[in-house]
């Protein structure tokens, strides 16, 4: 299976749908797994990484699920197609800095991704639509129980699965969810969320994890934590908090509505407007704009049907997105920003105006039957 | 305000950096900064903000540092990169180790998954953990006759399952808690009671 035709569809956790699926746009759960015995890919020379490579790699592919997989090795990826699958969050933007020794496999759905020699020998994730992290973590602990027969991994009858980093020790779980909170950026709550969640000792990051920028007012929240406590309590302390920020996120919503609709729609006319008329535009401002969108389609105001076009958008304008189908050296930033800007009209131009007299004093996204006719 | 190291001259070089979202804040002298290198991030950064300031200064008394005798990997390779080189790296350096875990997990016991060509050993090995955690509160409130229990229950435990354990040496070579010395401290308490058990009818 050639690359070219997995990324020409769009990943099921963007086009599937899921519990929740509008504010939470998708779960992800990751194993960190090394070999016991060989050095961590951090310390060991090529050719031991070269080993390591080959011995997962064949594993890997034999997998049941892993049939009609995607496998190649890093130095086989243009530096497109390596920020590609970073865009769709199939591979880090640490593994896609590294080269020889280095791969990843992939199954066509998109939902499973195995990195090797990322900062462990094994890096495995699920990813879905939606709030599913319990069906995702089912989904890698399967996959990782079928490896165990074949490969031996690093493991401490203490510390649990051993891992580069100290931080990832224990079940080498990271578990997370991707939230699309404009109410709660709109109202001025989300400093005062995240701080909490901090508190517990989940995170906060933004839109590509650690140290990256929260845009388009996505964030990922995941454990902080992963040793001391078994997977499913990690999974069921995130899903506790999720289901609370979610209902946090749909009041915001509803007391806009009820306090703030002009300003509220104003920002989605806005938006619309700029976005369907602009002919240069940054994906950070796209980003923000088409953020004020989605949630123009969760109220209401834009129909139903357009929700994926819409979801789309949100990863076919990322730099490397926008080049892919182009054969064309890599292009400047000014020519992308023109290109997306091109890109976001035609797709918008499908989508009928906001539909300003449909204000929804119940929104679609809110499940309290509490609000106000007026 | 005094200098987080010397903790005798006035601290002048206030440094907040924030780790995986956490705030970390010290307050170090001129001199205390410039021995620990503070103009130099990528020196400062990780192993010092994670290890914590003591562990730091460990590391330094000991200046050829520890090596991990299987793949080489120094102490001082971890300060640098904040990453270990090997697996056995953790019980190379478990001492400075543990202290960091302990500030970065909600524990330092896996409870979780086991891979399950080690489950049968393993799972026996954390009933053994538990039941040693139930003897010594039992040593503590000084319930004799339950400790008792769980000295025998232990023993059944340990002799029901050496050949397996041999075959998996890696595995309980981790183990630092000798089980032995612990069961023969029992009699001994028994023998002299505390201050305590006096005042009971």
């Amino acid at each position: 299976m050639k690359l070219s035709n997995i990324i020409a569809n769009t990943g099921e956790w963007l086009s599937g749908s899921g519990p929740h699926d509008q504010i939470v746009v998708s779960s992800r759960v990751r194993l960190a797994r090394n070999l016991k015995g060989k050095p961590f890919p951090g310390w060991a020379k090529k050719a031991e990484r070269v080993a390591v490579l080959e011995e997962i790699r064949g594993a890997v592919i034999m997998l049941p699920e892993m049939k009609e997989a995607f496998s190649e090795k890093l130095e086989d990826l243009s530096p497109l197609e390596k920020q590609v699958l970073v865009e769709r969050h199939l591979i880090s933007r640490e593994h896609a800095a590294k080269g020889v020794g280095s791969a990843v496999v992939m199954n066509t759905a998109q939902t499973l991704s195995f990195m090797i020699n990322e900062e462990d020998h094994l890096r495995m994730q699920a990813i879905r639509a939606g709030l599913q992290l319990d069906e995702v973590f089912a989904m890698i602990n399967q996959a990782d129980s079928e490896l165990e027969e074949s490969l031996d991994f690093a493991f401490h009858s203490e510390l649990g699965y051993l891992t580069a980093c100290p931080t990832n020790v224990g079940t080498g779980m990271r578990a997370s969810a991707m939230l699309h909170l404009p109410g709660l950026v709109m109202s001025e709550q989300v400093n005062k969320i995240i701080n909490s969640v901090n508190k517990i000792g989940l995170a906060v990051r933004g839109l590509h994890g650690e140290g990256s920028e929260a845009m388009g007012n996505l964030f990922q929240v995941s454990n902080q934590t992963t040793l001391g406590e078994a997977e499913e309590e990690i999974i069921s302390r995130l899903n506790k908090v999720i289901y609370q920020i979610l209902e946090h996120e749909q009041n915001a919503r509803q007391i806009l509505l009820q306090q703030r609709a002009e300003t509220l729609l104003d920002q989605i006319g806005r938006a619309y407007g700029i976005l369907c008329h602009a002919h240069s535009i940054t994906s950070k401002e796209a980003l923000n704009l088409l953020s004020f969108i989605k949630m123009g389609v969760d109220l209401g105001l834009f129909p139903c049907g357009n929700r994926l076009q819409v979801d789309e958008l949100f990863i076919e304008t990322q730099p490397a997105h926008l080049q892919k189908g182009l054969q064309a050296a890599k292009l400047g930033s000014e020519e992308r920003d023109s290109l997306r800007a091109a890109l976001i009209r035609t797709k918008l131009k499908k989508m009928p105006e906001p539909e300003i007299g449909k204000i929804p004093t119940t929104s679609t996204t809110a499940q309290s039957p509490t609000s106000e006719e007026s | 305000m005094f200098c987080d190291v010397c903790k005798s001259k006035d601290a002048t070089v206030f440094l907040t950096q924030i780790v995986e979202g956490k705030m970390q804040k010290v307050n170090l002298c001129e001199a205390c900064s410039k021995e620990k290198g503070v103009n130099d991030p990528t020196g400062f950064a990780l192993a010092d903000l994670l290890l914590g300031l003591g562990a730091a200064q460990e590391i330094e008394k000991n200046p050829l540092g520890i090596r991990c005798p299987v793949c080489g990997f120094s102490q001082t390779d971890f300060k640098k990169t904040g990453r270990l080189g090997c697996s056995a790296c953790y019980d190379a350096f478990s001492e400075g180790l543990s202290g960091m875990l302990k500030n970065m997990h909600r524990g330092l016991i896996h409870t979780g998954k086991i891979p399950s060509r080690l489950a049968l050993t393993l799972i026996k090995d954390r009933e053994l953990v538990s039941l040693q955690q139930g003897l010594e509160k039992a040593i503590l409130e000084e319930k004799f006759e339950e400790a008792a229990n769980f000295r025998d229950k232990i023993r059944s435990l340990e002799s029901e399952g050496n050949r397996v354990e041999e075959a998996t040496q890696a595995v309980s070579e981790a183990d630092p808690l000798s089980e032995q010395n612990r069961l023969s401290l029992i009699p001994k308490i028994e023998a002299s009671p505390s201050p305590k058990s006096k005042k009971k009818p």
